[in-house]
Formats: C-alpha cells, structure tokens, sequence
C-alpha cells in the first residue's frame, strides 16, 4: 500500500465549500480518476482518505492537507494533476509527496492566515494591532459545540502585522490587510476570534466580514515566527531512485 | 448593454446565510458562455431550493441541449432561502443565475420548471427578485419571456397571469423552437414588440399564451367557454412528445454539485410514458405513449455519466421501471459491468410483482439487503380496481414472502388516502394488509425482527386524469379516517409493534388540490399568500395551511366561489374544465368513460401488451408506443488503456 499526501485549495467563491461537501467532491474526483484507493473493510466501505485540520466553511485556504492510501503504486505528481482536472476549479491540487514518515497531522502546529478587511483604514488596523499585542492576554467567548467558551487569543497568536494593501484587490474604498500566524490550540483559537480581540482591546470594528484565507499551516518556527512545510520531511525521505511512474 | 455578474455583491451577504455553497455555482459539468456570443439566453429555474431543484432531470436536460447549441446560453437560477431573500431586498442584489451569476433579467426568456404546484409563490418571489413585473400584462419588451413547463404546467391557469406562455409536454424540442422563433424575432430588430414575439409563438400551436384567450364565466361561477381574443391563435394547444429518446441521450455531462442534495446518484431516464393506466396518476396519463431508451441506449448512458460524474449510484428512472421490455437484461448486465466498482443500482417505482424481487436481488448483489418498497396505493381490493391498480392481495403477500425469504428484512407500503368512492372499511384494510404482509414474513424468514412501514398520504386529483371530475375529501375528513387507522394499527397487540405508520395529514393536499384544478381566479390567491410572506409551500416548516385559506377566502370571495367549491365539489360531464383548452391527447369522451369504469370497478388493460383501448394520444399526437425487446445484451466493458 501506497500513501499519498496532498495540498489543496479552497479558492474564490468556492471557499463555501463546507468541509462535508469537499469530502464528496474529493471521492468522486478519486473515481472520475480511476484512482485505484484502498477501502475500509465493512458493510460499506469507504475510500481511505484521512483529512487534516480543515478550515472552517466560508474561509478560503492555500494549504489543506489530507492523505490517500493506494492499493497501486502512483507517481504522486501525475496523480496530483490527475486529481487537480478532476475536481472544480478553485479546488485545486497544488502539490502531492508519497508519505515517508508518520506522525503528519502533530505537525501541523499552526497556522498562516490572511484577513481582508475592507472599508478599515491600514493606520486604524496598525493602532489595533499595537495594542493588541501589548495586551497579555486578550479573552473573548465564543459559542462553542460544547456550550460558551473563553479563551484566550493573545497567547494563540504567535504573529500578527498589518501587510502593504496591494493594488489588484477589488473595489475602491479603504481596505486593511492583517497577517497573522495562530497556534493550533485546544479549544482552537480561529482568526474571527482574533478579530474579536482585536474589537474587544481596540475597537477595531470592519464594516464587513473579513475575507480570510489560510495560507500556510505546518511546524510554527517558533523563533521567526513563521509556518513551514509539512510536506518538507517526506520530501526529503523520498529515496533517489524515483519510482517508475504512475501508469503501472 | 453589458451585464455584469453580482456576485461580488452577493459575496458580501454569503458568510450571514446558511449553506451558502447552494448559491456560488462551479458545479462539475455546469457551463459558462460568453454573453455577447450568444444572441439568445435562457434563465432556467427550478422553483424551489438548490438541494431540490439540482438534481431535477427536467432543467438539466433543458441546460446542455440549449448550451450545446451556438449561438444560444442557458443559465440556472433556483429559489433563495428565506434568510438570504431579506439580504437580497436589503442590498438590492436581484434574483441570480448560479452559473455567472447574471441577473435573471438580463435574459430573453426565463424558463420555469413547476413537478408540482407548490412552487407557485416561488416563482412571484423570483420574479419580484428579478425585477420583472409580476403581472405579464404589465411587462416591457426588455423583459425576459416567462415560460412555464413541467407536469403542473399541463394546468397553468392558475399561473396564468404571472407567465407569459407555457409548454406542455417533453421540452426538448420545444425550447430549441422558442429559441429559433427568439432569435429570428430579434434579428429582425424585435418587430411589433414582446406582444409580436408571444404571437408568433402562440401560432405554432405549440406555445400556450394564456393572455391570448378570454374566460368567461356563468353565473354560477363555472367557466362558459374559453375563447382566443385574436386571429391566428389556435383553440386548442398541443403537448410536445420527443419521440426517439435513444436520439436525445441528455444528460450526457449530469451536473455534480458540491453542495448535498437530495438525490445524491446519476439518473438514467430508462423510458417515458406509463400506460398502466392508474386513474389517480397524472404523470401517467399525460405522457403517453412509452416510449423506451433502447438497452444498448442506457448502457451507453450509464457508461459516459458515470466517467463524468463520479457518482456512486445509478437510478434507472421513469414512472414504471420495471416495465421496461429488456429489464432483467439490463439489471444484469449492468450489475455484471459494475460488480467490482462499488456501483449501487437502483429502480425507484417498483411495481408489486414477484419478477421485481429477482431484480431486487440482481440490483443488491453484494450490497446489503434493506428495504424495499411497493405502492399498492388502495387497502381493499374494491378500491384498487376504482384506482385501476391492478394488483391483488395475494399477488402482494406472494411478493413479500419471496422478499423476506431473499433477506429482505423491511418492507416499505405506499397508500392513498381519499380516493373517489372510499369508505372508512377501504383504509381499514390497511391494517390488515400490514398484519398478514408481518405474519407471512415471519413465517418465512423464522424471525420475528422484521418491519412493515405502512405510508400513507392524501389524494389529490389531478387535471387530465380521469379523476379530474371527482370530489376531493376534505381534510377534517382524510384526517379522521387517518387516525382511525392509526388506532386499528396500534390496537393490533400481535403485529402492531412490527407495524411502522406514516402519513401525512390533510391539509397541504386541499391546497394542492386548489392549485391543481384551479382556474385563473386562483391566480389572487397566490398573489396573496406570496405578499403575505408565504414562500416554500412543499416545506412542512415554512407551508401555512392557515394562511392559504385566509387569503383564499378573500380573494375567491368576490367571485363566489370558494376553496370548497374547487376540491371537493365533483364535477359534471358538461362543465367546461380549466384545462380543455390544452390538449394533452387524452380524449375527454374516453376519459369519462374511464372515469365511470371506476365507478363500476371496471378495469382497463395496459395497451402495450393488449389492444390500442383507444385513449386518444397516439391518433391526437401522432405518435406511437416504441418498446423492444431489441434482443441486444450489455457486453462486459474491456478495459483499456489501464
Ligand atoms: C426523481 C423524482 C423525484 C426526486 C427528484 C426530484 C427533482 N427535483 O427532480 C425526488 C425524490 C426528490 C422527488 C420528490 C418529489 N416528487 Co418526484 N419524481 C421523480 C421522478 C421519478 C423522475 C422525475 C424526472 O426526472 N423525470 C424526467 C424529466 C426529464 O422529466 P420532467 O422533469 O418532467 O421534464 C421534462 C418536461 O416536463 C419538460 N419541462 C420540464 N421543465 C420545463 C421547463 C420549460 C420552460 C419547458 C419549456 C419544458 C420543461 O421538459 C423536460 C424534458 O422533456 C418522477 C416520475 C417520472 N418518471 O417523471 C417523480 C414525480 C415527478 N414526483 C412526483 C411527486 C409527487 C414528488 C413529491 C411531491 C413527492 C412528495 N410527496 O414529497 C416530491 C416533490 C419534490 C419537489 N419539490 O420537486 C410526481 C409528480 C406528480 C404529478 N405531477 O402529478 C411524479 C410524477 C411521480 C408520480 N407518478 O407521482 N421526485
Ligand atoms: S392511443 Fe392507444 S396505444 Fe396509444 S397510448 Fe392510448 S391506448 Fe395506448
């Protein structure tokens, strides 16, 4: 058995794709595919396909992972390109490596985000920011599945600065753009609560939801402050002698 | 004049709206063309929610034969949830398409899709969203053409004055003659206006336009005579029949939502048509005669659909599937092909006959062995001879034994409540039926862990049936006898337990039956129940019974007549029914005959296996009944290129 893990997407307007709905897309793209995937044994078998840490319905991402196990060997790039025409644009598959290490869902320790805040000034954003970081901690409640939870988002946030406005955002308009790096914590600190604290200690309040996207998730460096690769280590372990290719 | 998409504008309001997924579009298969390319373009909706209306085969059929054409776009719009209607008012974002998320007004025609009645304050909502204004006498020549289709539109009276024409029958070749009459109209620089358009539509005699007649009215608030207002506009439209499906293989690219739906499989549309002859089933009566998809033709089908889609599961779908000439065929060779891909089969419609437990078999080769469902529709043998439903007692416990000793651990029974000339006894008798289906079962299968689901709803009669003349049952009435049933089912101390009971209760039917054999009169009172907020009517949670009879009440009063007066009141041979004027084939002579058979518990055969009973639809249509067998067989699938 071979295991696969890939990168994908969840772009523009298809960043309301629940995590449900991707799950549905993703196995019939597999049998569009003709992918030859392990099943779980049962009444009704399933398709291995394990999904890590998926970000929330409505946000967009750069860096989704999940893992396939094949019953045929595959070359991860042609399967990935496979996969990537099969699935609707927006869902795209940015990037495959066969896994040589276990242990792939503990690394991803934390999270690189970007949060569009439209119709908020880039120096009011600043200000907030500030303030927000001087603060030692910054609580804010949330509803969650298991009832009205605290927590606290200042010490989840690892980095957080406001990034130059580029020129090709859409719209006129003030428009601030926050970059942010959260720790994955339990229970999960998400950046709408970051946006919560920064309301709560700045009063930082955007006219409009933020458009937010993940852009990076994997080990948190934590002396830069950055995320990195997840898929570095299995890169690395992959033997020189590639394996033949995927049309076995 | 540019059209610009509003989704940014609708981006904006998504993250407050639930599922928002349902209303981005970028489903697989869907297609975008380029506006200024096309010269015509269609809107196509289907009046109810995205979960719903996606799947519907009728729009999708419509969407790639318009798409495949030059020259011509089709786009797909479905209702809105409440919760995104009020944001939509809110930041005036009109009713959009989901493909290019266009205004639905910026299109030449808007084609609604309407299986049943209950999407007709869906459409005002739509068209309200849209701009257009709701009455058709009242639209400009900028405005997009309304065109109604689908089984309800074989009565659009109701309907009548929010439309501008309707189309009944198989849409295929309609909508590409719409398009042509469009276009030539429109290079011509729109002579004469919308009202020039609607004309040359209406003399094909193929395109209902109901401002093009007149209803007058007796006295007593029966319909005297419906007349055209203008020359060269025919007395009577005709149904639209496809005649060859194996030359109309659509849906060749079905559409893969990301959202979920309700119907999560391919479907395969194996034939069209029933001449069964069940006198309740509207569906039945209006699309004759069968015609079926050659065996050859469906495996082709099943084939590509399943390379584009990805699905799972396959449905072999029409009114009757196990009717099919070559089904046992079919089953098999296509469970052959499929055993090892993990492709599940199935047949919605399943007739009560014991061949159909041999398919059931066929279909769950190495899948689990669940539930299966009959429709006996009528509890005693005297009722399912007035329904035409041939099938006996023994026949059905003969079923059931065969399919609890294949496996078969549940059983589910459909029923009709209030059907013409029922008593209390005819429903009784579901109980007993219920109890010897448990009994035999445990009998055969030595086990008592064995399930009945008795489903029962009202009945509705329905136009072009020969049921159109006869008194619907109130719904105090279905009610009583309901839970009359209920008591019989759980005063059964032996079976009871293993007995599930499901029904629905009588009150959304009469608002069906309103709408169903409604006039243009009815047309206030969804006009009123949509300005009162009524929305989703074939929704439990958002359907107000109450509602729809206060606003009925008021509008109805000023022409006397009332919502009784609609359902439960039966009708005479003389009397001039909404829908005459649009001819579905069906002689209304035979139809009364049929109709008095079933007062006599007179059976008919089915014609495709006994004589022409002369019905009228293939003389009327000139058409005829296509069946195989053919002979042919499925071949295994040789792979290639692995
Ligand atoms: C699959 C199916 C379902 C599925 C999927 C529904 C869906 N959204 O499509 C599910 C399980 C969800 C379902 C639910 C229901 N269904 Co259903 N369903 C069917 C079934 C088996 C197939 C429908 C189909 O795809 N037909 C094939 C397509 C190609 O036909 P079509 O849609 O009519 O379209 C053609 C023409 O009508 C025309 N046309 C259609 N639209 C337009 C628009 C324009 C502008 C034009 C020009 C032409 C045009 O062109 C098309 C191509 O020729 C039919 C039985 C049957 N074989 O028809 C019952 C049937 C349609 N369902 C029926 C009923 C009653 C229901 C429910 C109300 C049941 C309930 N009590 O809950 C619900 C209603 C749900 C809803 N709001 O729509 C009845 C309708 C009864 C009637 N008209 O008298 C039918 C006929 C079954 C029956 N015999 O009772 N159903
Ligand atoms: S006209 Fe005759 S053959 Fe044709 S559908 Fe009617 S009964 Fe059947």
């Amino acid at each position: 058995m071979q295991r696969i893990r890939l990168r994908y997407t969840k772009r523009g307007r298809l960043r309301f794709t629940s995590h449900r709905d991707f799950q549905r897309a993703f196995e019939r793209a597999l049998r569009r595919a003709e992918v030859p995937m392990a099943y779980s044994a049962g009444f009704t078998p399933h398709p291995k396909v394990s999904y890590a840490n998926a970000a929330p319905t409505g946000t967009g991402s750069e860096a989704e992972y999940l893992e396939i196990a094949l019953t045929e060997r595959r070359d991860p790039e042609v399967l990935r390109r496979l996969l990537d025409e099969s699935l609707p644009d927006g869902l795209d598959v940015v990037d495959a490596v066969e896994a040589h290490t276990s242990g792939f869902a503990d690394r991803l320790t934390a999270s690189h985000w970007e949060l569009r805040l439209d119709g908020v000034e880039p120096e009011e954003a600043r200000k907030a920011v500030e303030v927000f970081l001087a603060a030692d901690s910054v609580e804010v409640r949330r509803q969650t599945k298991k009832g009205m939870r605290t927590f606290d988002t200042r010490a989840a946030v690892a980095s957080l600065e406001v990034a130059p406005t580029g020129s090709d955002r859409p719209g006129d308009g003030p428009c601030a753009i926050l970059r942010l790096v959260v720790r994955h914590l339990t229970p999960a600190v998400r950046p709408d609560d970051v946006l919560s604290g920064l309301r709560a200690t700045a009063d930082l309040a955007p006219p409009v939801p933020a458009a937010v996207t993940r852009l990076a998730q994997g080990p948190l460096d934590e002396e830069t402050g950055t995320v990195t690769d997840p898929l570095a280590p299995d890169r690395d372990a992959t033997p020189a002698a590639t394996v033949p290719d995927g049309t076995a | 004049m540019p059209v610009e998409s509003v989704f940014p504008r609708l981006e904006a309001l998504l993250p407050h709206v639930q599922k928002p997924i349902q209303y981005v579009g970028g489903e697989l298969n869907s297609t975008v063309k380029d506006w200024d390319a096309c010269d015509v373009r269609w809107a196509l909706m289907y009046p109810d929610a995205y979960e719903v209306g996606l799947p519907n085969q009728g729009v999708m059929i419509l969407y790639e034969v318009l798409n495949e054409r030059e020259g011509v776009l089709a786009e797909r719009t479905y209702s809105v949830w409440p919760d995104l209607e009020k944001l939509m008012r809110e930041h005036r974002v009109p009713q959009f398409t989901v493909d290019a998320h266009r205004p639905v007004g910026a299109f030449d025609l808007f084609g609604v899709s309407f299986s049943t009645e209950l999407g007709y304050t869906n459409l005002l909502t739509a068209l309200d969203l849209a701009g257009i204004p709701l009455r058709a006498r009242d639209r400009g020549v900028d405005h997009p053409v309304v065109v109604a289709g689908g089984h309800a539109a074989f009565n659009p009276e109701p309907i009548a004055d929010y439309i501008d024409c309707a189309v009944i029958g198989d849409g295929e070749q309609a909508v590409l003659e719409i398009t042509e009459i469009t276009r030539a109209w429109k290079a011509e620089g729109r002579p004469g206006g919308r009202e020039e358009l609607l004309l040359r539509l209406a003399k094909t005699g193929g395109v209902y336009v109901p401002g093009f007649y007149d209803v007058e009215y007796l006295p007593d608030g029966r319909i005297a005579r419906v007349v055209p207002n203008r020359s060269g506009v025919p007395w009577r439209v005709s149904k639209h029949t496809v005649m060859d499906l194996d030359e109309w293989p659509y849906p060749k690219q079905p559409l893969v939502p990301l959202a979920e739906t309700v119907h999560e499989r391919m479907s395969v549309e194996i034939f069209r048509g029933c001449t069964r002859g069940c006198r309740f089933c509207q569906a039945g009566m209006i699309t004759r005669p069968v015609r079926e998809r050659s065996i050859t033709g469906i495996g082709e089908m099943v084939e590509k659909g399943l390379k584009n889609t990805g699905f799972e599961e396959v449905g072999l779908l029409s009114l009757s599937s196990a009717d099919h000439s070559e089904i046992g065929d079919i089953a098999k060779g296509l469970a052959d092909r499929y055993e090892d891909d993990k492709i599940g089969l199935s047949l919605p419609s399943t007739r009560v006959d014991a061949f159909n437990i041999d398919l059931a078999n066929e279909l769950t080769r190495n899948g689990r062995r669940s539930g299966l469902t009959f429709a006996p529709e009528g509890g005693s043998e005297r009722i399912r001879k007035v329904i035409n439903k041939m099938v006996s007692e023994d026949d059905l416990i003969r079923t059931v034994a065969t399919a609890y000793g294949n496996g078969w651990r549940q059983v589910k029974l459909y029923f009709m409540c209030g059907l013409p000339t029922e008593t209390d006894d005819d429903v009784l008798q579901i109980a007993d039926m219920a109890a010897k289906v448990i009994s035999k079962g445990r009998e055969v299968s030595g086990s008592n862990d064995i399930r009945c689901t008795v489903s029962i709803g009202g009945f509705v009669p329905k136009p072009h049936t020969p049921f159109q003349w006869a008194p619907q049952l109130s719904a105090e009435e279905t009610d009583a006898r309901l839970e009359k049933l209920r008591e019989r089912i759980r005063a059964d101390k032996r079976y009871g337990r293993s007995i599930g009971f499901r029904y629905h209760d009588g009150k959304p039917g009469i608002v069906e039956g309103l709408l169903s054999r409604g006039d243009r009169r009815v047309g206030d009172v969804i006009r009123a129940v949509y300005e009162a907020g009524g929305r989703f009517d074939g929704w439990r949670e958002h359907f107000s019974y109450d509602l729809w009879m206060e606003c009925a009440e008021r509008a109805l009063a000023p022409h006397g007549v009332d919502v009784d007066w609609y359902t439960t009141r039966e009708r005479t041979y003389e009397e001039v029914l909404p829908w005459d004027h649009l001819d579905s084939g069906l002689d209304k002579d035979w139809l009364w005959e049929d109709w008095q058979d079933a007062l006599d518990e007179t059976e008919v055969e089915d014609c495709r296996w006994t004589p022409c009973f002369d019905c009228g639809v293939c003389p009327a249509m000139d058409t005829s009944i296509q069946i195989g067998p053919t002979g042919k067989k499925l071949l295994p699938l040789t792979v290639v290129n692995k």
